[in-house]
């Protein structure tokens, strides 16, 4: 006896399976691939790429390459130590002053915790401070402080505080109510709870933010130099200017390996305090 | 936690043994011995004098710049739209690129733990520890100014962020499923294709809007340098110190920045 044929086996199960798609209305994913197809043609059209330029520039595009191969770490070596250093402190200084204001600013900003008007202002400060790219309020605060790493560190503060502030908020938001009870029930101070009910739940999420936070405020601090706020990004953007690619190239491996190192030590931590 | 004996003979409980807190307590000295060094350092590179001339430096320019000057608005449409395009185009080019990596770099799909994981994280490191500012003047010198520059330097900038929280949900996935898949006698492809992509599409859209707003932003920007959008023309406003105009363009960036964050969270709002 043979078995039934595949044409067989789906008349008597009924319709073909056929794998579920992301969006459930036909009607609704249709209309958005239409939309997104048009929205393509038209985008692509407007750009304007000159692909005589474009082949022109792949020469460059593999000395660049060849440089990356064999950075030049000698020749600029003092201008790149300074930069690095500065960039280095401006790190340093703004993740300290910065997770500083953020922590009472996320206190304020959890509404489980704080009173309306303090919610209210401290939700509009992270607003702001999110809104406004590192590199506009540098280029602000340039024109306002003079050119230095003191606006770097000023924008790099500003930056850190909407970040931790927000998810600092959301995790005492998130935070278990029992245990900040239980304290609460003991009579306790207002102090006295937030250090020992509220601060013990959030504080290796806090860490592990802090050290990511430091890890992005190293990459931006590389930018700001191109503004004039101090930094290694001066010397980078000195080193692309005069087409030295081997000290650009320099400059980007040494960035991208003290990432690697931050983004190793935070991970460190995080096991270690999670 | 350790308990002493008072003098009058009671215990008194504290949290660390006074070994630890002796360690505590000179990693902290250590720290604000550092601060302190780094705030020196950035304080004798700052003519203070200009910092105490700030606030009048403020008022002056908060002066100038108001009331923003509307009228530009109409030579700012062009350039929204550009900024718009090369924030979708980027987002769309990164996330080709990014699928393959995260596949080559997640524990469970890689073809190799040994040789082209490695390689796969290294990508991502690298795209994702320099910003697309850099990437954009990089290009520029390149492929020259202008949009495209732009939406190569924030697509190459995207593989890693996109390629990372990709391969940590593959790496999450149930693998009961994959296992069901390979029951069947599924090949390698059917079990990618029925086993793994099913798993990760939400994931996946939840990431690709994400990026795609944070890339409204850093598109704004790109144009500082040379590399196309708003940005083009914030920089030349701030060059004539047209400070009306920098206001008005600060605000249309202010507003798109917004409305990024409201459809990014709209739809992933929707999809999870």
């Amino acid at each position: 006896m043979t078995g039934p044929t595949v044409s067989e086996l789906d008349v008597l199960i009924g319709n073909k399976w056929k794998k579920p798609s992301l969006i459930k209305s036909d009607w609704l994913r249709w209309g958005l691939t239409l939309g997104a197809l048009i929205y393509l043609v038209l985008a692509i059209n407007s750009v304007e790429v000159s692909w005589s330029r474009v082949y022109e520039g792949l020469d460059r595009g593999a000395k660049f390459v060849k440089a990356f191969l064999n950075p030049d770490f000698t020749t600029r070596a003092t201008d790149i130590r300074e930069g690095m250093i500065e960039s280095i402190i401006m790190t340093i200084a703004a993740s300290v002053v910065g997770i500083a204001i953020s922590i009472p600013i996320g206190l304020g900003a959890a509404r489980n915790i704080a009173p309306l008007p303090v919610y209210l202002v401290c939700r509009s400060i992270i607003a702001v401070s999110r809104a406004l790219q590192e590199i506009i309020v540098a280029i602000l605060l340039v024109a306002i402080f003079g050119f230095g790493p003191l606006a770097g560190f000023l924008t790099l503060s500003f930056a850190t505080i909407g970040f931790l502030s927000k998810l600092l908020a959301e995790e005492i938001e998130s935070m278990d109510k029992v245990q900040a009870e239980a304290v609460k029930a003991t009579g306790s101070r207002w102090s006295q709870w937030i250090n020992y009910g509220v601060q013990p739940q959030v504080i290796p999420r806090l860490i592990g933010l802090s050290i990511y936070r430091v890890d992005i405020n190293f990459r931006e601090s590389a930018i700001l130099g191109l503004v004039g706020a101090g930094g290694i990004g001066a010397t980078l953007n000195t080193a692309f200017d005069r087409y030295e690619y081997d000290t650009a190239a320099a400059i980007l491996l040494i960035i991208i390996v003290i990432v690697m190192v931050l983004e190793y030590l935070s991970g460190v931590i995080r096991a270690r305090v999670q | 936690m350790v308990t002493h004996t008072q003098p009058d003979g009671s215990l008194k409980w504290t949290r660390r043994t006074t070994g630890e807190r002796m360690v505590r307590w000179f990693g902290w000295l250590v720290g604000v011995a550092v601060f302190v060094y780094a705030w020196n350092t950035i304080s004798q590179a700052t003519t203070w004098f200009f910092v105490w001339d700030a606030p009048r430096i403020a008022g002056d320019i908060f002066g100038r710049a108001t009331p923003p000057r509307w009228s530009y608005i109409d030579k700012l449409w062009g350039p929204i739209w550009d900024t718009l395009n090369i924030a979708t185009l980027g987002t769309i080019i990164s996330l080709f690129l990014a699928v393959p990596v995260a596949f080559l770099a997640a524990r469970n799909t890689t073809p190799s733990k040994m040789f082209i994981r490695p390689i796969a994280l290294l990508i991502i490191v690298s795209t994702r520890s320099i910003n697309s500012l850099i990437w954009a003047l990089l290009l520029i010198a390149i492929i020259g100014p202008g949009v495209f520059a732009g939406i190569v330097a924030i697509a190459i900038r995207s593989i890693g962020f996109c390629a990372k929280l990709l391969y940590e949900a593959i790496e999450e996935i149930n693998e009961t499923q994959v296992e069901a898949i390979t029951a069947t006698g599924g090949s390698r492809w059917q079990v990618m294709v029925y086993g793994i992509v099913p798993q990760i599409l939400p994931a996946f859209a939840g990431i690709a809007v994400f990026r795609w707003d944070i890339n409204i932003r850093e598109s704004t920007v790109l144009g500082l340098v040379g590399a196309g959008g708003i940005g083009l023309q914030l920089s030349a406003s701030l060059n004539v110190l047209a400070w009306p105009q920098v206001t008005l363009i600060l605000l249309v960036i202010l507003v798109a920045v917004v409305i990024g964050e409201w459809v990014s969270a709209k739809v992933r709002g929707a999809i999870i």
